[in-house]
């Protein structure tokens, strides 16, 4: 894990992508970049393209027609990169997964290191979800 | 020569992603095409196969941001097959929480479209002001979004009355920044120079379009659900309906500055009068029969049609969300516009954040000419160039 450790010890920055959430996970997001919580005080940032990122955090229930993009964007993603499954619907499709167009949930097509729980997941939870991850990689 | 665009693939911000693609004849925006469906998750499949109790907690997963305006209207819709009448207490209880639901949401927008023109301060402004108004709504329903405080009949809890006086106090202080912010979004000349005169839409064109909401109160098309087929307690409170006359940018920025300062007025109404009493009448069993329930959700109408064979689960469940309306309305809006204002034009229909971050121009064979970032940059430069000149 000597390159992981190395790529991830200083600031880590963040592509954000709604795999058919219903918004509020990423509302979520953005309010951990707000004045109350203010990630960038630690150096997290969300970024405009994978290309910039350490982490891919992925939300939603990943319908069908998402799935190429899912992928598209993972392998696009430089290594090494973790991903963050978003959610109760990221985690396991939570109420969608007996939707007819249910393709999820995230592990299914790309690997997800950490998984963090909740409709949505409060901002803490987001801080505290990415701080773990950082000290389990 | 005409360029086409692509915005997304696809913009899950709201319950109906878009994917946009713009014709564009160099500057120049010359028509604009959708195609929907990346979020579409089964909805209305799943409903169909779910108890009625546990159709509210699916309807608020539409949307993050209407959560309390679905599951109004679902619980109308029931209650409208039911013929049973909603608690007064009840009736107050869900009216505060569906305005401070709209004040969260319009504050959101503000801070959207700050950042679209390159505004970092009101972006910021705006989330910060928009944090108190979830912790007051944390404090009466349990959550910060998704409430699950609507239920056939009335609400899921009571809340003790020591609450009321720390939420009044959220929403005055509310109420002082929104002034501010409203002063100082109004008087700055750039922001006026971005909003004023772009993104035209006519009046014949916002009813010829079905457009709802501020989207259509901007375009001085006087509609609203809460006024016009009153339910909740909105008959019984002051407030007013903003139309504006202006039909660009500026008047749907307007009308949504402008309705939280009603949405206050109506929340500290409700709280002064909120009657005692119970909170729910009970459901016991949905008889066979046909209902629907309509709210004014922040932006604008969701409409929920339910028809009951009697068991224990609707046999079917259709809804409809404002937005749905309100997409097609961007191709007049944009139509001769430039490029640089084709974001802020589509946020005015409706905030969207992913989209924004997934935009790509590409010519007619495919090549990519500019990312999302460049079209935020043009839009940026826009600003600056204006801030120059002024
Ligand atoms: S986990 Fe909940 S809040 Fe997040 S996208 Fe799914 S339904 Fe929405």
């Amino acid at each position: 894990m000597g390159a992981m450790n190395w790529g991830f010890k200083k600031s880590l920055w963040v592509f954000h992508l709604n795999a058919g959430a219903c918004n509020n996970c990423d509302i979520e997001v953005l309010d951990c970049l707000c004045p109350k919580y203010d990630v960038e005080r630690f150096g997290i940032k969300l970024v405009g393209s994978v290309k910039h990122a350490d982490v891919l955090l992925v939300s939603g229930s990943v319908p069908r027609k998402v799935v190429p993009q899912l992928v598209e964007t993972f392998e696009q993603a430089p290594q090494p990169c973790a991903v963050v499954a978003l959610g109760s619907c990221g985690c396991t499709g939570g109420i969608f997964k007996d939707g007819y167009n249910f393709a999820g949930p995230v592990d299914k097509h790309i690997p997800v290191n950490a998984y963090i729980p909740g409709c949505p997941p409060r901002p803490e939870a987001i801080i505290d979800g990415i701080v773990k991850l950082i000290g389990k990689l | 020569m005409t360029t086409t665009i692509p915005i997304g693939p696809f913009h899950p911000v709201l319950e109906e992603p878009e994917y946009i693609t713009l014709e564009v004849d160099g500057e120049t925006v010359i028509g604009a095409n959708f195609d929907l469906g990346r979020v579409h998750r089964g909805m209305e499949l799943l409903a169909q196969e779910k108890t009625y109790d546990q159709d509210i907690f699916l309807v608020e997963r539409i949307c993050g941001i209407c959560s309390a305006s679905h599951s109004w209207a679902a619980s109308l819709a029931i209650e409208d097959i039911v013929g049973c009448e909603v608690p007064a207490r009840a009736r107050y209880l869900r009216t505060i929480v569906h305005e401070l639901e709209r004040l969260h949401s319009h504050m959101l927008w503000v801070g959207l479209a700050g950042h679209i023109i390159g505004y970092w301060t009101v972006f910021m402004w705006g989330w910060k002001y928009r944090e108190p108004i979830l912790d007051a709504l944390e404090a009466i329903t349990g959550n910060r979004q998704h409430y699950a405080w609507y239920r056939p009949g009335g609400v899921r809890r009571d809340v003790p009355d020591e609450i009321w006086p720390n939420v009044l106090k959220i929403i005055e202080e509310f109420d002082r920044k929104t002034d501010m912010l409203t002063g100082a979004i109004l008087d700055d000349p750039v922001i006026l120079g971005r909003l004023r005169g772009v993104g035209i839409l006519t009046k014949e064109d916002a009813i010829a379009y079905g457009t709802l909401g501020p989207t259509a109160r901007g375009s001085g098309f006087d509609v609203d659900i809460r006024r016009d087929e009153p339910y909740g307690a909105y008959s019984e409170v002051d407030w007013d309906v903003i139309v504006q006359d202006g039909c660009d940018c500026l008047a749907v920025a307007v009308v949504r500055l402008l309705e939280m300062k009603e949405s206050v007025k109506i929340i500290r109404q409700c709280i002064e009068k909120l009657p005692g009493g119970p909170i729910d009448a009970e459901v016991r069993e949905v008889p066979r029969g046909e209902g629907c329930g309509h709210v004014e959700a922040p932006r604008g109408e969701s409409f929920h049609f339910i028809r009951s064979n009697g068991t224990n689960m609707p046999e079917r469940h259709k809804m409809r969300a404002p937005t749905f309306n309100n997409i097609p309305s961007f191709r007049p809006r944009i139509k001769g516009e430039t490029i640089s204002d084709a974001l802020l034009i589509f946020a005015v229909i409706d905030p969207c954040y992913s989209c924004t971050e997934r935009l790509a121009i590409v010519g007619p064979s495919g090549e990519k000419l500019a990312t999302s970032k460049d079209l935020l940059r043009l839009s940026h430069e826009k600003t600056e160039e204006l801030r120059k000149n002024s």
